[in-house]
């Protein structure tokens, strides 16, 4: 499988983000994208995930399911976590569990695998900055797609949660999945890296 | 469970619980009623005249107060980006969100009206009449409404603009709405005519909101 972009040009509101950008990642590879703020990595990752329309260029997936489009093999990790504080963890995950559709996992086995196996059943309203990240990765996990498109991946989460998080990533690349990650911290794995211009 | 069947549960469940829109229209739409009689005086022939229109008003405004939720909760907390991505058409997506709202919110005001028609002076008769012209129109405010929210979902503060861009849609559904209890009442058209019209204008409102809406959607998000 191959993830790549040809000569794309974003414009946001009127002003050039970035133009004429290459970009590629190939199964078990990780392709880190690196830059000042304002330099267009979250524009690059919602351009991916279909998001953001690219003023021109485009963005194609090789070797993928012929029937899907890339969004739709795509987990997209962003600086939301789009979980509802009226529902508890174990209803939120469900939730994107079902509507996601496709190979799922074991909902508790994910809880646990992300440290939050003691709090099913808490509502996510009390939850922290960083259980709230883990409980966005658990989705990753419960639900297989092969690209991964991670904003900011390992803020707000503790060491503990960053070595974690590494290895979720490691096993990810080990089955043959692709990661595009925009981050300011090192991801603890070998990764490609992409460098953004510092804005017009 | 498939996709559709997870959203409506889960946004059905959002509205049920603290917090969620479900019982605040209820409570907004007894409140404009109770407000009437006051207002109006004592006068039981008018209320009578003015009831029909007096219960679709406060049903229209309570649909309105919760209807500007329906997609800017979902855009605030990142879960609307992973809908637009989802497997699911974003169409049925929103159909599903439009019928999970209609059921938390729109069916409680049906519910509560032979409650609301006793305050007004509406004999058995004319409360199922509204009742009825309610549940059939009831959906048309939803899913035309829908279409309001999904422009607004990017304006902060959208709630006043979403009335502003919704009312308009939903003058022919108030004018049959109420002409067809007004018809079962007091005549002399038939309750037919003008009901059939209401059925018509919600069915359109089916198939042409989700799709308005998804479209919105498509192009508003940034």
């Amino acid at each position: 499988m191959r993830l790549s972009g040809r000569h794309i040009d974003c414009i946001r509101g009127g002003r050039d983000v970035f133009s004429g950008l290459d970009f590629e990642a190939s199964s078990g590879e990780v392709l880190a994208v690196l830059g000042p703020n304002g330099s267009g990595k979250t524009s690059l990752l919602r351009l991916i995930a279909g998001l953001l329309v690219p003023a021109g260029g485009s963005v194609g997936l090789e070797g993928g399911e012929a029937e899907l489009t890339l969004p739709e093999q795509s987990h997209y990790l962003g600086h939301r976590d789009a979980l509802k504080p009226a529902l508890s963890v174990h209803e939120n995950l469900a939730f994107w569990r079902d509507f996601l559709g496709g190979a799922a996992g074991d909902l508790s086995q994910c809880l646990s695998a992300v440290g939050l196996g003691h709090a099913t059943h808490l509502p996510a309203a009390y939850l922290s900055a960083g259980q709230r990240r883990r409980l966005s990765i658990a989705r990753l996990l419960v639900v297989r797609r092969p690209v991964w498109l991670l904003d900011e991946p390992t803020s707000a989460l503790d060491t503990a949660g960053q070595d974690l998080f590494t290895g979720v990533m490691r096993d990810h690349l080990a089955s043959g999945g692709i990661i595009i990650a925009a981050t300011h911290t090192p991801l603890g794995i070998g990764a490609r890296e992409l460098r953004m211009g510092g804005g017009k | 469970m498939s996709a559709l069947a997870a959203l409506i549960l889960r946004d059905i469940k959002i509205a049920l619980r603290v917090g969620g829109g479900a019982l605040i229209g209820v409570l907004f739409f007894l409140t404009v009623t109770v407000l009437m009689p006051f207002a109006i005086g004592p006068d039981l022939a008018l209320l009578t005249r003015l009831g029909p229109a007096i219960l679709w008003l406060g049903a229209l405004l309570a649909s309105l107060l919760t209807l500007d939720r329906l997609f800017t909760a979902d855009h605030e907390d990142g879960s609307l980006d992973l809908i637009v991505m989802g497997r699911a058409p974003l169409e049925l997506a929103c159909a599903a969100k439009a019928l999970a709202h209609w059921l938390a919110a729109g069916v409680p005001l049906i519910v509560a009206t032979p409650a609301l028609g006793l305050l007004l002076n509406l004999d058995a008769t004319a409360t199922a009449a509204v009742a009825l012209t309610l549940l059939v129109g009831t959906p048309a405010l939803t899913f035309t409404g829908m279409i309001g929210a999904a422009l607004a979902v990017t304006l902060h503060r959208g709630g006043l603009l979403l009335a502003v861009l919704v009312l308009p849609l939903s003058i022919p559904v108030l004018i049959f709405g109420v002409a067809a209890s007004q018809a079962a009442i007091t005549g002399p058209l038939s309750f037919g005519t003008p009901f059939s019209i209401l059925c018509a204008l919600s069915l359109v409102s089916l198939v042409v909101g989700p799709f308005a809406a998804a479209a919105s959607l498509r192009h508003g998000l940034d």
